[in-house]
């Protein structure tokens, strides 16, 4: 039994909170989800400077981690800064799919990723809600190469992105885990239309049309028909990252709440000399740590089978999203008025933390199918 | 013990439905409903059609130009005008203000202001709070200091509601240091067009700039501009919060959001099927809507005291706690509901006439904001802390 991050993750946990804290500031994210690209360059390119996009892949794949608790100590510190860099889009999902499933030529992408270069992960569709097998976008044969007619939704950082890795159906019904593709598509590919928008809790995201995109035969990653299970668990992966980013949401908030019921006076005293809000925030402290383990359990487990993986995915997720709406909820019920604005930090981190439950699963979504996977 | 209403009161329920169905303009309605933007310019129009009627002094008595109608009543235009998604009446002016007028203002007063709040001349805001007194309200700072027939005004008030639309704004001020803190306050009526007054929106974390800081710099008030006596503003400002507090339960809102939970629910899908026959949703549903018809009815134990002329009391705080939780919980599961579409924020949707399309369905974006939104119910009007200290001290007596 042992806690402690090794050598190498500590390192890489005190230099990235430090370079974020002297970083980012609330006028940077703000002007970020103005922007074009939907984030802050100054700090992606910081980042992949750092190697924080090469710490999410193996030495293997050209990276120097790529473990669960790699993932969970970058993610906890873009959580404590609030940042939305398309860290989880490409380096988790798009440059995770090539680097376990893409051909050598393909693999070679994972090196300019590192490097910062950005992919997104065109999957989610209008229809699917949480559902990873829900793909009605369809890739039909066209001469040497693939054909792909579909509608992506939500694709976030979907405006930055150079190339997309897009699912798409060869085979079986809409619901079916069998019979899905993975499709390497330039961003700039005819026929490929991007609708552009700002996201609440900050960033960007785009509805990606594919309207008769055609693509060469060497644009398929992986096997045809068989990308369900390199899909899930890359999507593991992610839940895995946005979870630890959780985790650092709601540890900035925690320190912000506790400071600030230590400096505002109402009726001649600290409100943090209430009893009955230091009962609440002692509950919120509880609960972080409740999820501070959640995260260990999911980190600890991405490499394990795939039942026991897929557990522990819906477990941390449920949990983490029970625990984000009442740090949110006790936060700005603490902070009064201040805590309900768009000016003071808290209002930018609570909605961020709000809209975790609404990526890759949600609470009930993750409680219905961790019966299910323990039923198996 | 009979739950049901009298002839009367259903007649008069049919009456106020009528109403409805004829003078509610549908584009007002569709804009309530669909969580639509809605301007000064829409109120104003609900106002003026309510008051062609007679019906816009919802609390007033008769002799003011109001409805005189009993709390049940009221409870009933209250349940078919949010069912009918008329938007709300402005409170400021006729629910907080009218009545201390009533009270504590001079003949004077009360002729000159009670009609053109029902006319719609002067729109109210309230300057209650500032930055250093919020739920510790006696610790107003704005000063208001004599000088002939003038008070010159200066401090800051903030969260002022809707101020940017207000010509007027009725101050708590402080007019003596001397004694206990609530014994130095005065309650002023100063003309937001006045030299010195200035407004800054606040953006809250709906992205929508409701609240407002008011700064007022050596702003001067005539002196008739004063309620009632100087220094009683405490007991002036009390009264008022006590009708800040009516219908304070929220049931008519909460019904109509629960109704749209249902909407959305049985349009999206989880799975194939759609959401409300997903037995985890539809646990939290059933939940919330099982507390709501208690809490229906604890309402309604309230007003049929009040109308058998019971003085509402520490119930207030009661009712405030549980239809504001009761509320945000149905905010809270229409977000969910919405699923990834909680994420896009396309605002410019939401303006009348906008040719901006939202992302995903037109619901998915107001839901979000409700439920940011709403998370001020629990903080204003007392917040639901300030109200659990009331029920422990008057009621519990602890
Ligand atoms: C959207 C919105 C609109 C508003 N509109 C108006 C308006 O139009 N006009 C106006 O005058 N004001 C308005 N307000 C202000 C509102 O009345 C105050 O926000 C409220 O009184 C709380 O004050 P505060 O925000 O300063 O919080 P604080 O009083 O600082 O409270 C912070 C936290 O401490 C808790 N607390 C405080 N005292 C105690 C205690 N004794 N025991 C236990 N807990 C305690 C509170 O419950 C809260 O959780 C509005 C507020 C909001 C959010």
């Amino acid at each position: 039994m042992n806690f402690e991050l090794t050598e190498e993750r500590q390192m890489l946990q005190d230099s990235l909170r430090r370079y974020l804290g002297d970083t980012v500031t609330p006028e940077m994210l703000a002007n970020a989800t103005e922007s074009e690209a939907g984030h802050s360059e100054t700090l992606w390119s910081g980042l992949a400077e750092m190697g924080v996009i090469g710490a999410l892949f193996s030495e293997e794949d050209g990276g120097f981690g790529g473990a669960g608790f790699d993932l969970a100590v970058v993610f906890e510190e873009i959580g404590r800064a609030g940042a939305f860099e398309p860290l989880i889009a490409s380096g988790v999902l798009a440059g995770g799919l090539l680097a376990a499933e893409g051909s050598e030529a393909q693999k070679a992408r994972v090196e300019e990723v590192i490097g910062g270069a950005i992919l997104g992960f065109a999957h989610s569709e209008p229809g699917a809600r949480y559902d990873l097998d829900h793909v009605e976008t369809t890739a039909t044969r066209d001469g040497d190469g693939w054909r792909l007619t579909g509608r992506k939704t939500v694709v976030e950082h979907a405006g930055a992105a150079d190339a997309f890795v897009v699912s798409a159906r060869t085979g079986g019904d809409t619901a079916d885990a069998e019979g899905i593709s993975l499709f390497l598509v330039p961003a700039d590919a005819e026929s490929l239309a991007i609708r552009d928008y700002p996201l609440n809790g900050g960033g960007r995201a785009g509805e990606v049309t594919l309207d008769g995109v055609t693509v060469s035969q060497d644009a398929l990653i992986g096997a045809e028909g068989a990308a369900f299970p390199a899909i899930e668990e890359a999507a593991a992966r992610a839940t895995c990252a946005i979870c630890a980013e959780a985790l650092g949401l709601m540890e900035s908030i925690r320190g912000l709440t506790v400071d600030y019921l230590k400096q505002r006076k109402q009726f001649g005293q600290p409100i943090g000399k209430f009893q009955a809000l230091q009962h609440r925030m002692a509950d919120v402290l509880i609960e972080i740590e409740q999820a501070r383990s959640a995260v260990i359990n999911l980190a600890g487990h991405l490499e394990t089978d795939r039942v026991k993986r897929e557990r522990h995915v819906s477990a941390t997720k449920n949990l983490i999203g029970r625990v984000a709406r009442l740090v949110v909820e006790e936060a700005i019920q603490l902070h009064g008025g201040i805590g309900m604005t768009e000016e003071y930090a808290l209002g930018h981190l609570a909605k961020r933390l709000t809209m975790v439950d609404h990526r890759f699963g949600d609470t009930d979504y993750h409680l219905e199918r961790f019966i299910r996977l323990s039923a198996a | 013990m009979d739950l049901t209403y009298t002839d009367e009161q259903k007649a008069f329920r049919e009456e106020v439905r009528a109403f409805l169905n004829e003078k509610l303009p549908a584009r007002l309605s569709d804009k309530v409903a669909t969580g639509k933007r809605l301007t000064k310019a829409d109120y104003e129009e609900w106002h003026a059609i309510l008051n062609a009627r007679g019906w816009l002094g919802v609390t007033w008595p008769k002799e003011f130009g109001g409805t005189g109608w009993d709390a049940v009543q009221r409870h009933i235009f209250e349940e078919e005008t949010t069912r009918a998604h008329a938007p709300r009446i402005v409170p400021f002016g006729l629910n907080m203000l009218g009545p201390v007028l009533m009270k504590y203002g001079s003949k004077e007063q009360q002729d000159h202001y009670l009609p053109r709040i029902l006319n719609g001349e002067d729109w109210w805001c309230q300057g209650y709070s500032e930055p250093g007194a919020g739920s510790d309200l006696a610790a107003v700072k704005t000063t208001a200091v004599r000088e002939g027939d003038h008070y010159i005004v200066n401090g800051q008030k903030t969260w002022t509601t809707l101020g940017q639309h207000a010509d007027m704004i009725f101050c708590l001020v402080r007019t003596s240091k001397e004694g206990k803190p609530q014994e130095g306050i005065s309650f002023l009526l100063i003309d937001m067009n006045t030299p010195g007054v200035e407004v800054r929106p606040i953006v809250l974390i709906d992205g929508e700039a409701e609240v407002n800081e008011v700064w007022l710099q050596d702003v001067k008030v005539p002196v008739e501009n004063l309620v009632g006596e100087e220094n009683k503003g405490w007991t002036y400002a009390k009264y008022l919060l006590t009708h800040e507090r009516t219908n304070i339960a929220g049931v008519g809102f909460a019904n109509t959001a629960l109704e749209n939970l249902r909407r959305i629910a049985r349009l999206e899908k989880s799975g194939g099927r759609p959401l409300i026959e997903n037995p985890f949703f539809a646990a939290k549903l059933a939940q919330v809507e099982i507390d709501l018809m208690a809490m229906a009815t604890t309402n309604l134990r309230t007003i049929a005291a009040a109308a058998a002329g019971q003085a509402p009391g520490a119930e207030s705080s009661m009712l405030k706690i549980k239809g504001t939780v009761i509320r945000q919980e149905i905010n809270a599961l229409t977000r969910q509901a919405v699923g990834p579409y909680a994420l896009p924020f396309v605002s410019e949707a939401l303006d009348e006439g906008s040719n901006v399309e939202p992302v995903g369905p037109d619901y998915a974006l107001p839901a979000t904001q409700a439920y940011f939104n709403n998370r001020k119910l629990s903080i204003y009007g007392g917040s639901n802390e300030v109200q659990r200290q009331i029920i422990s001290k008057a009621i519990l007596e602890l």
